[in-house]
C-alpha cells in the first residue's frame, strides 16, 4: 500500500539536519536527554537484578555486592546515579517548557545549564553521602 | 492513482475509510507526561532507599525491601518507570528504525523488556514483602 514508486517522486528540496545546525546547548541537552533516558531503560536491569537477588537469598545479594564492589559496578552504578539524576532534571525542565514557562533567551539557557550543574552536583552529593555517611557501597 | 481508480469499484471515500486518526490523539504523550511527574518524588524516595541499603547485608535489605511503606514506594516507582521507559523507548525506535519488519521487531523486544523488567521487580519486592 504504502509502496510507491520512486521515479514518479520528485526529488524536494529535505529538512535539514543536525549537522547543519550550530551545536547550542539547550540541542545538545535535548540530545543527552534521550541518551541518558536510553541509558537509564537499561539501568533498569541494575535494579531489578538487585531486587531479584535480594528476593532470591544471601548468596545471590553476596554476588550483586560483590560486583558493585568491582571498579566496573562502581562506574556503572556512578553513571547509573548519573544519567538517573539528569534524566528526571532534563525532564522537569520540559516540564516547566511543556507549561509554557522559560522560553526567553535568558531563561532557556539559565534552565539548561542548571540541569547539567545540577545533575553532577546531585550525583557527586548522593555519592559523598553514600561514602562519608553510609560507610561506602556494596 | 488515476489506473486504481478506473479499474477499482471502490468509492475515493471507501478506500481512505479507516487510513487516517487511530483515535489515540494525545494519548502517548500525556502518559508519558504523567507518568514523568509521577517519577519526580518516586526517583527521589527509591534513591533514598537504595542509598539506606549501602553496606547492609542481605538480612537487613530484606527487611528495609520488605517493609510496607518501602514497598509499596518501589512497586509505584517501578509500575511508573516500566511504562514510562516503555513509551519512551517507542518513541526513539520510532525516529530512528525506518525499516517496517524491524521496527516492528524492535517495538515488539520493547514492550517485552519493559513489561519483564516490571513484573520481575515486582514479583521480588512482593516477595519481600510477603516473605515467602
Amino acid at each position: 500500500m504504502a509502496e510507491v514508486k520512486t521515479s514518479r517522486l520528485k526529488q524536494r528540496p529535505l529538512s535539514p539536519h543536525l549537522q547543519i545546525y550550530k551545536p547550542l546547548l539547550t540541542m545538545m541537552m535535548s540530545i543527552v536527554h534521550r541518551i541518558t533516558g536510553g541509558a537509564v531503560f537499561f539501568g533498569m536491569l541494575l535494579l531489578v537484578w538487585v531486587l531479584i537477588a535480594a528476593a532470591a537469598g544471601p548468596n545471590a545479594y553476596a554476588s550483586v555486592r560483590w560486583f558493585m564492589e568491582t571498579l566496573l559496578g562502581r562506574l556503572i552504578l556512578f553513571g547509573y546515579t548519573w544519567a538517573l539524576i539528569h534524566h528526571m532534571l532534563g525532564g522537569i525542565r520540559h516540564l516547566i517548557w511543556d507549561v509554557g514557562y522559560g522560553f526567553g533567551p535568558v531563561e532557556r539557557e539559565w534552565l539548561t545549564v542548571a540541569t547539567l550543574v545540577g545533575s553532577i552536583g546531585f550525583t557527586i552529593l548522593i555519592w559523598t553521602v553514600g561514602y562519608v555517611v553510609m560507610g561506602g557501597m556494596g | 492513482m488515476t489506473e486504481h481508480t478506473q479499474r477499482s469499484m471502490r468509492t475515493p471515500l471507501g478506500r481512505v475509510r479507516h487510513l487516517g486518526s487511530a483515535h489515540h490523539g494525545t494519548r502517548h504523550f500525556w502518559h508519558q507526561r504523567l507518568t514523568s511527574v509521577a517519577n519526580v518524588p518516586l526517583t527521589i524516595a527509591v534513591i533514598v532507599i537504595v542509598m539506606g541499603l549501602l553496606g547492609r547485608n542481605h538480612a537487613a535489605v530484606v527487611q528495609i525491601l520488605g517493609s510496607t511503606l518501602v514497598a509499596i514506594t518501589m512497586l509505584l516507582f517501578i509500575v511508573t518507570s516500566a511504562y514510562h521507559m516503555w513509551l519512551g523507548m517507542q518513541v526513539i525506535i520510532e525516529d530512528y528504525v525506518h525499516d517496517e519488519l524491524w521496527k516492528l521487531v524492535i517495538l515488539m523486544s520493547n514492550t517485552f523488556f519493559s513489561f519483564a523488567v516490571g513484573l520481575a521487580a515486582a514479583f521480588a519486592i512482593l516477595k519481600l514483602s510477603f516473605g515467602l
